[in-house]
């Protein structure tokens, strides 16, 4: 077995384990930690998978903000941390069979994939994706739309927030 | 490619080849190579930290006029050795109602955070841990983890000045990595690149003449990352205890302590790297061992710098830092990163048609940047001269701090 798939399944496994801890733990803190643990895994998937920057903008974005924020709002609602009783409630059952359901049709959908069991291909020399990946934001042929619209729309929500939190002058 | 040109680069080839010997396939014998070179690349880390608390314990006594550590070795040089099995002799206490796994984790964390950067930090042009395309991002990601361990301790401490402390410390580092991200948006623009090494290759001109602002901010706003003076709000000993450390003890405590030390040395590094031309130097394309001793040179500039500002300046208040950064550093760095996008445009239409000499493009391409550098400079103070206190207002009249009493008549007669 080569080096890349020993990391990968030791990864795999970190992460769903930790993912599972996420809805059964019982203190709400421990899940968000557990979250980032996941969040984590998947940032090493991508580094696998050869894109470096989707690995390292997954940990600034959901590490490095979106958790950090998850911990900060749950820290300040202390009293609420602990979580008593069952978790469970007479319904468990379906539930897991809705969900096994769902693991068995996606995994049968994706088999029937064209090219599920192909390798990936080498990633071509003297290409960088980094570059590539601009190149395609920005250009009209490409996701300059979808860009602008997200741009735009992260802007509305900036304004909001400063409107929301202006001191009205007396 | 001899050991004395090139060391580190003829050692891991000797390794190679005695693996290889061995009848290893090419991929395992790379993935030991890479696990080593991580593994020298952390302990030397922590090595340097033994050598950087001296320097840093000695330096501040020169500043304050005192002597320092001058009992063990020459000039107290070995002083950190004994400080080192005292702390590992110490007992560890774990507080009541501690969460004990994130409480234990958390120092590791604080360590492993900043020693991550090390593995981009380009030593020299063929000593660098990775050379991922995405250094600078990488930077920052790592950074974000050191955020995570301060909340961490601060959280599972049990302890509310812990848990103020990890609070002050998200407002202060959150707040202080938008600054920070923005200033190095302005390399990556001028180097076209994020590697880091090849940023360092980029720099015909050190990038601290050519975008000195970008400089400033980066250095500031990495000073408040690593939570030390005048920054060190989380901290505050007067306020807080010892902020998110509280509770932390021995070799725990140690490892904040190391990891504190760790970061302002790598942020020496990374703004040596990033602004002051890293390994670059007169033969250390053909010599990486001069590039190695030029980069250890820089670093050791900035960190005197460094120890100079946490020892020269008081604490900061909190609105005072908050301030600072939201209404000072932000807008600055946004208004240079727009200045700067418009002037490489505009450069790069206006260079080719002027007939330059092939060495002198970047000279000139250097010095349109820092006039424009220094026209916003001039425009940003003259702007904040509407701010500045104007004289200080009087309260009361002063009064005499103490009189003696009028001696009583038996005493005079």
């Amino acid at each position: 077995m080569a080096p890349d798939q020993i990391i990968f399944i030791l990864v795999a496994i970190i992460s769903l384990v930790a993912a599972l801890f996420v809805v059964t733990s019982r203190n709400l803190i421990h899940s968000a930690f557990w979250l980032i643990l996941t969040l984590f895994g998947v940032a090493v998937l991508y580094v696998l998978l050869q894109a470096g920057f989707f690995s390292v903008v997954q940990v600034i974005v959901y590490i490095g903000a979106i958790s950090i924020l998850f911990i900060f709002a749950v820290m300040l609602t202390r009293n609420v941390m602990q979580d008593t009783g069952s978790q469970n409630n007479a319904n468990w059952w379906v539930g897991a069979l809705i969900a096994l359901v769902f693991f068995g049709g996606l995994t049968y959908m994706l088999l029937g994939v064209p090219g599920f069991d192909a390798k990936a291909p080498e990633m071509q020399a003297g290409i960088d994706p980094l570059r590539q990946l601009g190149m395609e934001l920005v250009s009209p042929d490409g996701y300059l739309l979808p860009f602008e619209l997200a741009s735009v729309l992260l802007v509305a929500a900036m304004i909001g927030a400063i409107y929301v939190s202006w001191e009205k002058k007396r | 490619m001899g050991f004395l040109s090139d060391p580190i680069n003829f050692i891991a080839g000797w390794l190679e080849s005695i693996m290889l010997g061995f009848g290893w396939s090419e991929t395992i014998v790379t993935t030991v190579l890479k696990f080593l070179g991580a593994g020298a690349v952390g302990t030397f880390g922590f090595a340097l930290v033994i050598f950087t608390i001296w320097l840093e314990r000695k330096l501040y006594a020169r500043i304050q006029d005192r002597l320092g550590p001058n009992r063990v070795g020459p000039w107290g040089i070995f002083q950190t050795f004994p400080d080192m099995i005292k702390i590992f002799t110490k007992e560890y206490i774990t507080p009541d109602g501690a969460d004990k796994v994130i409480y234990n984790l958390a120092p590791i964390i604080s360590v492993s955070a900043v020693l991550l950067i090390w593995a981009v930090i380009p030593f020299a042009p063929t000593v660098i841990g990775t050379d991922v395309n995405v250094g600078v991002l990488y930077v920052v990601a790592v950074g974000a983890m050191g955020t995570l361990s301060i909340i961490m301790a601060g959280f599972s401490s049990n302890n509310k000045y812990a848990m103020l402390g990890a609070f002050r410390a998200v407002a202060q580092m959150v707040s202080y990595e938008v600054p920070m991200v923005l200033a190095l948006l302005v390399p990556v623009l001028l180097g076209r690149t994020m590697g880091i090494n090849s940023l360092v290759a980029s720099q015909e001109v050190w990038y601290i003449v050519v975008a000195p602002i970008a400089a400033f901010i980066f250095f500031t706003s990495s000073m408040a990352e690593t939570g030390r003076a005048p920054f060190d709000l989380l901290e505050a000993e007067s306020e807080l205890v010892a902020g998110y450390q509280t509770e932390y003890s021995g070799l725990k405590f140690g490892m904040f302590y190391v990891g504190e030390f760790l970061h302002a040395f790598t942020i020496s590094a990374l703004t040596a790297t990033l602004f002051l031309g890293g390994w670059r130097g007169p033969g250390s394309e053909t010599f990486p061992i001069l590039g190695i001793v030029y980069f250890f040179i820089k670093t050791f500039l900035m960190y005197f710098v460094v120890a100079w500002i946490r020892i020269s300046l008081p604490r900061l208040r909190i609105d005072q830092m908050l301030n600072f950064n939201w209404k000072f550093l932000t807008p600055l760095a946004l208004v240079l990163l727009i200045a700067t996008a418009l002037l490489e445009k505009v450069l790069g239409m206006v260079l080719p048609g002027l007939n330059l000499v092939e060495t002198a493009v970047p000279w000139v391409r250097a010095a349109a940047h820092l006039v424009v550098n220094l026209l916003l400079l001039w425009g940003v103070f003259s702007a904040l001269r509407g701010y500045q206190v104007k004289g200080r207002k009087i309260v009361g009249n002063p009064r005499p701090v103490a009189v003696a009493p009028e001696p009583p008549a038996s005493v005079i007669s």
